[in-house]
């Protein structure tokens, strides 16, 4: 351990996070009785480490890096061995473990942004803070804010957290003072028909339980508790609900399976790290109808017979971080979360958690990993999460979007929920439509209507498209053949697609493909955690090989480098740990098959 | 584990390795069950010692019923599962990393074992001798870097960590397995002096803010030598031999003896090269060691040499 201490104001913010110190032990002053009496221990330090997070992020923010004293105040307080403490603090691209100036702009560079003119505001902000010691710009991943691209995410040192979307040049600077848009640009949200999941959005005030409650809120949560935890789960089983987070694995079975774990210690995670480019729906649900989200983990911590909720939210939303932390005060002020629920004799509480830049933390086992204030890397599984997942404990882990129908099914009933959308993908499904389409935003439609109606309401493209990026960067490009395709789970599977999170990102022909797919390439190499081999080196190697079809345009060896692409793709799919290695070669792949990079342009 | 069992033989399983039936223990993994029916698996971040980690995947092996390939080490078998261990799929995706490995990490002193296995997958095996050779079907393979092009793949290439008399740390030889970590973490020395470090391809083995080992919480055990599977961590009396052209296992002895130091009875096994104590290991299979040491074993026997 170093000798550096931290400073007061880095003391403060940890103790803010961690309550004050109880003994020198941890890290307080040395009392007398300190040298007589050893406090903390294994135990301690265990239960303590989920604070690991919370704890940095604090420092982060207070300090505006992970200073060596400050790091080291951490794993004193918590017992955590400082060089597991820096590891953990290394894996997170919003935890800086260098001193740097205490404004960080991160600015998205990724693919709807880059469309829509990301390098222009990347070489404007640099200009802007050209010299300024106080402030450094960032190349920065999908923020989440696709539809209002380009996007810029605002750290500072001492100050607040800031998404600012869309963003020029003005409002940056602006907002670096700390003077936000006076107008806050809400995505637009749209449908077609009956609106499940967001009609309450841009409707009600948000920070409102008493609106929420107007509309219909808090209304299942009653009826879950009458019905008794098995009917809720007959409920969802019936309904035939699949997971909106990527996986499309029937939630019913997963919460009858934890429902029914020998283990009566178990957890509900909501998960809402929502780092896949292209992807803002849960995003939209946070900030826009954050009880609805409560009330459904409290639906299925009855379900479940959980005492305990977590909501994982991606760092990049400070905004749905403060409105889900207000719902739960709120919640728990009314009687709705906590003990006794509803004057139930159940009890449950909801621990809001931020992320701290890291896509590969929205797989569910990294995910539990790093609440539990260890790197995110996945877990091999078996075992899945129903069997051991949080802390070792039978865990229901489900998407927002998925969350945010429970509601709706214990109302209407499972049975009802089936006549929407088709017999393998029930209910209704929120699509994130950006890049080169005419109106940007969530739609949430019925399954079953094709790729070509939903861009027909979307307003179509605004030219001639080139190919579709459907999925997200772990989905695949396709082509305008596919515009009858109809979005579904099943339809989409049989074509050897997937619906992922729900992206739909058009490209107009003129688009340089070969930078798109090296942008999608060099986000797997960036945020592949780095665990196994094929991924950890498959990603660098792909993006390589990428980079040189890109500047070499030399026919002998185009065909050597597609059969490597081919090669890795299959080793990645084939021997990766978990989801993020598996997928990391898709698009590629789809973008060769459509023919769109390595042409003879 | 070593360690003795003391619960009954637990019941049989039956499972299914490359077409024969064969029985294993309830509870084994796939890859102790294939050493049972005496079909090796290649294995880079498993030992016995530790816990498996999974993260090197040379041990996949293709399990019908499952999509991806699993990993032999740390998979459990279940009743009737069928395994292949050389299918295509297999041999591809091991090919490919070791590929991988040898494309980014200095390899050259992997153990014989681990070479052989790269022998046998190896990309530019002869293709006149492909009835014994499943080194991968394809004609076309190729490396997954172009050393002629002017974009050099990129490696894990850094200067060696010389920073005391005692082990250097050489990592453009590391391979990221995790065991140095697990060996001086929670399964052996519970010392946590290093840890992972970073992301992705950045990723490495550090102290924390990468601080020299003298100012770490190190100890000395040595232990993350003894499970180093690369030649990452070496002791330094090796390291100054070799680098003097002057390592020479032809002419080295290993003396199995006891620990002096204290009464808990460690094995030591002493390798000797000209009358001189070069290194200190303990056997993976010792009831008391486990492997593992402490530094007056691993590193205090200067005075056997005072002449
Ligand atoms: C690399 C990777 C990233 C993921 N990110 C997310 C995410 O941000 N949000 C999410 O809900 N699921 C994400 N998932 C899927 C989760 O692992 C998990 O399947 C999901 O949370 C389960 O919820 P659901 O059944 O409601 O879909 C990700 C998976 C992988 C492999
Ligand atoms: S596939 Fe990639 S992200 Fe997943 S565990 Fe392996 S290295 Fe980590
Ligand atoms: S010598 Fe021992 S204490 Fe030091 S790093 Fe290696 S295992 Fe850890
Ligand atoms: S230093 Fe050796 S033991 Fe440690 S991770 Fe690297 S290769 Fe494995
Ligand atoms: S916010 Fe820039 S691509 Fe999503
Ligand atoms: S030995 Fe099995 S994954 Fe490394």
């Amino acid at each position: 351990m170093t000798t550096d201490r931290a400073t007061a104001t880095e003391r403060e913010s940890v103790d803010v996070v961690l309550g004050s110190p109880d003994s020198g032990w941890s890290g307080g002053a040395r009392a007398s009785s300190d040298f007589h009496i050893a406090r903390g221990g294994f135990h301690q330090a265990q239960q303590n480490r989920n604070m690991l997070l919370p704890a940095l992020l604090a420092l982060q923010s207070s300090a505006g890096w992970i200073s060596p004293g400050g790091l080291n105040y951490v794993s004193e307080r918590l017992g955590v061995p400082p060089a597991e403490a820096y590891g953990v603090a290394s894996f997170y691209a919003l935890l800086s473990t260098e001193l740097r100036p205490p404004r960080a702009l991160y600015v998205c560079d990724d693919i709807a942004c880059a469309q829509i003119g990301a390098e222009q505001l990347i070489s404007d902000v640099e200009s802007f803070v050209l010299g300024d010691p106080e402030a450094i710009v960032i190349r920065s991943p999908c923020l989440g804010q696709c539809d209002k691209a380009p996007a810029v995410f605002l750290q500072t040192a001492g100050g607040e957290d800031a998404a600012v979307a869309p963003a020029d040049l003005s409002i940056v600077r602006q907002a670096v003072i700390g003077n936000f848009p006076s107008t806050v640009h809400p995505s637009d949200t749209f449908g077609n028909g009956p609106s499940f999941l967001l009609h309450r959005v841009g409707e009600i005030d948000p920070t409102s339980i008493a609106a929420y409650r107007a509309t219909g809120g808090y209304k299942a949560l009653p009826v879950a508790l009458e019905a008794g935890p098995e009917s809720v789960v007959a409920e969802i089983k019936a309904s035939r609900i699949r997971g909106r987070g990527g996986a499309a694995f029937p939630m019913g079975f997963k919460w009858e399976a934890v429902a029914g774990a020998d283990d009566p210690e178990r957890y509900v995670v909501c998960n809402a790290d929502e780092s896949e480019p292209g992807t803002f729906k849960d995003r939209v649900l946070l900030e826009g109808d954050p009880f609805s989200i409560i009330e459904a983990m409290t639906i299925a911590g009855f379900a479940v017979s959980a005492s305990k909720g977590f909501v994982y939210i991606r760092g990049e939303y400070p905004l749905a971080i403060s409105r889900i932390e207000a719902a739960v005060a709120q919640a728990e002020e009314s009687g709705l979360l906590g003990d006794n629920v509803y004057g139930s004799d159940f009890s449950f509480r909801i621990q809001v958690r931020s992320g701290a830049g890291a896509y590969i933390c929205g797989e569910e086992t990294a995910l539990f990993n790093s609440i539990e204030g260890f790197r995110g890397e996945p877990r091999n599984k078996p075992p899945f999460p129903t069997q051991s997942g949080l802390f070792g404990k039978p865990t229901a882990i489900n998407n927002v979007e998925t969350l945010a129908n429970v509601s709706q099914i214990v109302l209407q009933g499972g049975e009802k929920f089936t006549s929407i959308g088709t017999a393998e993908s029930t209910g209704t499904k929120l699509f994130c439509l950006s890049g080169a389409v005419e109106k940007p935003g969530v739609y949430e439609v019925e399954f079953g209507m094709t790729l070509g109606e939903l861009l027909e309401i979307a307003g179509g493209a605004k030219g001639e498209i080139a190919a579709i990026l459907l999925g997200g960067a772990a989905g695949s490009f396709i082509g305008l053949d596919a515009v009858d395709l109809p979005l579904t789970f099943e339809d989409t599977q049989a074509a050897g697609l997937s619906l992922g999170s729900g992206v739909i990102m058009p490209f107009l022909v003129g688009v340089d493909f070969e930078a798109v797919v090296q942008r999608i390439a060099s986000f797997f190499r960036d945020e592949s955690c780095g665990q196994c081999v094929p991924c950890r080196v498959g990603t660098v190697r792909q993006e390589e090989a990428l980079h040189r079809i890109a500047s070499g345009r030399n026919p002998d060896t185009l065909n050597e480098e597609f059969v490597l692409l081919d090669d890795l793709d299959r080793v990645m799919r084939d021997a990766s740990i978990c989801g993020l290695g598996q997928t990391a070669g898709t698009a590629v792949q789809s973008a060769i098959g459509l023919g769109l990079i390595g042409g003879s342009s | 584990m070593s360690k003795t069992h003391l619960e009954l033989p637990s019941s049989l399983i039956e499972i299914e390795i490359d077409g024969s039936v064969v029985t294993a223990p309830k509870g084994s993994t796939i890859l102790e069950a294939c050493r049972g029916a005496g079909a090796e698996q290649p294995t880079l971040c498993y030992l016995e010692n530790l816990t498996p980690v999974n993260t090197c995947r040379v041990c996949v092996v293709e399990v019908v019923g499952s999509r991806a390939l699993v990993p032999a080490c740390s998979r459990p078998i279940e009743p009737n599962m069928e395994i292949s261990t050389d299918s295509e799929r297999v041999r591809h995706s091991r090919r490919m990393v070791f590929d991988l490995l040898e494309s980014s990490v200095d390899l050259s002193l992997v153990d014989d074992s681990t070479r052989s296995w790269m022998e046998r997958y190896r990309i530019d095996s002869p293709s006149d001798d492909d009835s014994t050779e499943p080194s991968g079907e394809r004609v076309d393979r190729v490396k997954s870097y172009h050393v002629s092009h002017p974009v050099l793949p990129a490696t894990v290439a850094q200067p060696v960590k010389i920073e005391d008399d005692l082990y250097i740390r050489d990592y453009a030889k590391c391979i990221l397995c995790y065991k140095c970590v697990e060996a001086c973490g929670p399964d052996a020395q519970n010392t946590f002096a290093i840890a992972v470090g970073g992301r992705g391809f950045e990723s490495r083995i550090t102290t924390e803010f990468d601080v020299v080992l003298p100012d770490s919480a190190c100890v000395y055990c040595g232990n993350c030598i003894g499970v180093c599977p690369t030649g990452a961590l070496m002791f330094k009396s090796e390291f100054d031999l070799r680098a003097a052209g002057r390592w020479d296992e032809s002419s080295q002895t290993v003396t199995t003896t006891v620990c002096s130091y204290c009464g808990v009875g460690c094995n030591l096994e002493l390798t000797v090269q000209d009358n001189e104590i070069v290194k200190v290991t303990s056997p993976l299979d010792h009831d008391v060691t486990s492997g593992h040491l402490c530094i007056k074993g691993r590193f205090g026997y200067q005075h056997v040499q005072n002449r």
